[in-house]
């Protein structure tokens, strides 16, 4: 049931808000307190998994025709708790829907099933967010830091984490000029 | 090897030298002398210096966005082989000139230095655009200036540079290896001392910690007269960066 | 040296292996050829296309395994891109996928304009797919161009960016930039095409199907090209779904999956055009499914530049767009709009978004979170490289070396967007 895209803004079709309710639903009904809730928001919508059974959610999902994992991400929720977040946006080729799901965990423990056992392409994916966040992924084959060296040191994408960067002196008088670099 | 210059007074002398050689008096060691100081290794010098500034072969090395522009600059419109540059070579190892096209990241920093230590004698370097010059707008926990890990000739402004730019960058290089140095905005504004100190010769001092060498100390062409400059106001200077 | 007699010791090795060699043509030590041997490639390679290092276990000149190792670029984007207003975003985002910047923009873009609720009038949505299949067409001949140089075919290089120049003209027309051009805009457009930007374009897009049918003559025709292309690097389609592949590698095994058709944004339904599809999945139907699109393109902007609408070229929202310059020396309210946009920027509504578009290398998704202030709280970009790059080793396993090359070329990752 894609919502078609709309005339302007061209959103990604996406179920409607009762689809979206009937799938938490029946989500719901197979594996009980695995949906917390659900977003329908400008056209996007997500369904907030509890985190130890977002496996099962997906895997479901995946039964349920959206067969394609079209993105994984982590976002920092700072200052909500708990406050790490990983979004899985998934696809089905067939009625072109959209949805994503929204799994938190909370920094001091951040400890999410791998689904690259039910796609092989969540590697990738769940090694930046690793790097990334620090979410630790259980049962990834290979989980090491895929974008900054190995030996580094602080999950730079965290909203605590310092942009970092150096001073540049762009001009010989900057000492005294106004704006000097803090 | 530079010219010896020898004081005014001796010109008759040189005059008269010149006379016995047009007629072949000059023999021995005198004309061995002769020869060395005033006709061979000054030319020789000046044509292997403007052989070089005609004949960079640059490392086919890209690392981000101004890789695009530098391969352009090869291609059909700008046609770097006018200039004859456009030998570009695979192996640091036949390479004179590395042109850091891009934004160099703390995990690509030590293999750059590595390429860029592989490379032999005579070697320069161009930083082309922003991002390996300063960071520009990715002035982040990510990257680093190509400044703080090895000797840069020429900076070439830009995000990415045109070709056109690169280009000059690379004809400022070429003036500099000939000899014709053009002065920088440092000799054009006088303002000598702002620096950032890499080489500091002071390794327990307060600049060791971005003295990224250790106790090495490359040298790069032209540098030998700042060296001297900023010996005094190093100190001072540093404390803001 | 059994039998460890002093002549025996004294032999130096080569004269030890001289002894082994033998003129039959039964390969020798047959155990020797199982032993795997692990070879570097890269970061700093001519034919890794940027600073992508590979880490190839060979048997012999049999691939058996290769792990792609990345981050040698990564740039913080994402992260300094929550330290910027909305607007100052877009420049930081086009340097991503530093060869398809109008996709990047697009994408970033349209999320935000979702999460704004914004509607873009028409003429702006013809004239962002005007730059956008102009950037397919310039992409797809500089990946023709380096792919084809790591085959061997030197000429292409020139002859694709020639024609490249072109495009990179009309950019700069438009625009001001060579690269990177900031051109597509929350809302619309930046400025709108300049007089003679049409003919220029029109003249473009004669020149081009010609060319490209010259680029066939040139490479179909060549054998030492196809044998390279031709049976190598092959992929089923499910294994490629399965690793999260789109575009054109997709496209490649005969899955016809689009978005420009599947899920039409600015106004891609308005045009009539086909998608390319090859059929085994190997190098050579990747080479043809996106020469075939250089055709498309055309087709595209042919009709959009014929019927490109009158019209406003960005929203009258003068919350989120500039005031025109005139409007600044009579009109007091646009002077506090002009004020509030260049300082503090505007502010976007709570929320996510996720806004795929289909770029030159598949689906280039923005996912933008916003908490209420003028600063995105998170952004991040689903760049096809980094999820293509992963198919890369089934793509070469059980193949030679050679053809390895030959599936990067036509794998076509760009190294900036996989690290971001």
């Amino acid at each position: 049931m894609p919502s078609g895209p709309e005339a302007g803004g061209g959103t990604p079709p996406v179920p409607d808000a009762t689809g979206l309710e009937l799938t938490a639903a029946e989500l719901q009904e197979a594996f009980p307190s695995s949906i917390l809730g659900t977003e329908f928001h400008r056209g996007r919508a997500a369904l907030l998994a509890d985190a130890g059974k977002a496996h099962d959610v997906l895997e479901r999902l995946r039964v349920m025709g959206y067969t394609f994992l079209a993105s994984l991400l982590g976002v920092d929720y700072y200052p909500e708790e708990p406050r790490l977040g990983v979004l899985y946006e998934l696809l089905d080729f067939k009625r072109v829907d959209r949805i994503s799901v929204k799994a938190r965990v909370p920094t001091d423990e951040p400890l999410i099933a791998s689904v690259v056992d039910i796609w092989a392409g969540a590697n990738f994916p769940e090694r930046e967010v690793y790097d990334m966040f620090g979410v630790v992924f259980e049962g990834h084959p290979d989980l090491r830091r895929i974008l900054m060296p190995e030996d580094y040191e602080g999950f730079p994408q965290r909203r605590d984490f310092p942009v970092g960067g150096e001073p540049v002196l762009f001009t010989f008088n900057e000492e005294k000029s106004y704006g000097k670099w803090q | 090897m530079e010219v010896k210059r020898e004081p005014l007074d001796d010109f008759r002398v040189r005059q008269l030298q010149a006379r016995d050689l047009l007629r072949g008096d000059l023999e021995g060691e005198e004309l061995e002398r002769y020869v060395e100081e005033r006709v061979l290794t000054t030319t020789v010098d000046k044509a292997v210096r403007w052989a070089r500034g005609n004949s960079f072969f640059p490392l086919t090395f890209g690392l981000a966005c101004c890789a695009i522009e530098m391969i352009t600059t090869v291609a059909a419109r700008m046609d770097i082989a006018r200039f004859g540059w456009e030998a570009f070579r695979a192996s640091p190892r036949q390479a004179d000139l590395i042109i850091l096209s891009g934004r160099v990241s703390i995990k690509m920093a030590p293999v750059i230095r590595r390429i860029y230590d592989q490379m032999l004698d005579p070697k320069w370097a161009v930083s082309m655009g922003a991002c390996c010059s300063s960071m520009g707008v990715f002035n982040n926990y990510a990257l680093v200036p190509a400044d703080k890990f090895m000797p840069i000739d020429v900076h070439v402004p830009g995000c990415p540079p045109r070709p056109e730019a690169l280009m000059h960058g690379i004809l400022l290089l070429r003036d500099k290896i000939q000899g014709y140095e053009k002065p920088g905005w440092r000799d054009r504004y006088e303002a000598h001392g702002t620096e950032e100190v890499l080489f500091g010769d002071d390794p327990g001092g307060e600049s060791a910690a971005i003295n990224v060498y250790g106790g090495m100390t490359p040298v790069r062409p032209g540098q030998a007269r700042q060296d001297a400059e900023r010996a005094g106001s190093r100190r001072g200077d540093t404390a803001g960066a | 040296m059994s039998d460890g007699t002093t002549s025996q010791r004294e032999r130096s090795d080569y004269r030890k292996r001289e002894e082994s060699v033998t003129l039959s043509s039964e390969p020798v030590a047959v155990e020797e050829t199982h032993e795997l041997m692990t070879l570097n490639i890269g970061p700093h390679h001519p034919a890794t296309h940027g600073v992508l290092r590979l880490l190839a276990t060979l048997e012999g000149e049999v691939v058996r395994d290769v792990q792609p190792i990345v981050g040698y670029v990564h740039t913080g984007i994402e992260k300094t891109a929550e330290d910027k207003s909305y607007w100052k975003v877009i420049p930081v985002i086009e340097r991503m996928d530093y060869l398809s910047y109008y996709f990047n923009a697009m994408a970033f873009c349209g999320a935000v304009e979702t999460l704004l609720g914004l509607e873009v009038p028409p003429r702006a949505q013809y004239l962002r797919v005007i730059h956008l299949e102009l950037n397919r067409i310039m992409s797809h001949l500089f990946w023709l161009a380096t792919g084809a140089l790591d085959l061997g075919a030197v000429s292409m290089f020139w002859y694709a960016l020639r024609e490249r120049e072109r495009i990179l003209d009309l950019f700069e027309m438009s625009s001001g930039q060579r690269m990177h051009t900031r051109y597509i805009q929350v809302g619309g457009v930046i400025e709108d095409i300049p007089r003679g930007f049409a003919a220029k374009l029109r003249e473009f897009l004669k020149i081009m199907p010609p060319r490209a049918d010259q680029y066939a003559d040139l490479l179909e025709k060549n054998q030492i090209l196809l044998q390279r292309l031709r049976g190598t690097g092959v992929t089923d389609q499910q294994t490629l779904l399965e690793l999260g592949v789109t575009g054109p590698l997709l496209r490649a095994t005969g899955n016809p999956w689009d978005l420009r058709k599947a899920a039409p944004y600015s106004s891609y339904d308005h045009f009539e055009f086909k998608i390319p599809v090859g059929t085994v999945g190997d190098n050579y139907d990747r080479f043809r499914v996106r020469h075939a699109e250089l055709y498309e393109s055309v087709k595209i902007l042919e009709q959009a530049l014929e019927g490109l609408p009158e019209g406003p070229f960005i929203t009258p929202d003068r919350k989120v767009a500039l005031p025109p310059r005139h409007e600044l020396a009579t009109s007091m309210e646009a002077l506090i709009h002009h004020f509030k946009l260049v300082t503090e920027g505007f502010r976007v509504p709570p929320g996510e978004a996720y806004y795929p578009v289909e770029g030159p290398r598949g689906e280039l998704g923005c996912f933008v979170r916003s908490d209420g202030s003028a600063k995105p709280a998170r952004v991040h970009m689903r760049d096809p490289s980094f999820s293509n790059l992963q198919a890369f080793a089934p793509m070469v396993r059980d193949g030679y070396i050679a053809d390895l090359i030959a599936t990067v070329a036509m794998l076509d990752p760009i190294l900036g967007g996989i690290d971001r």
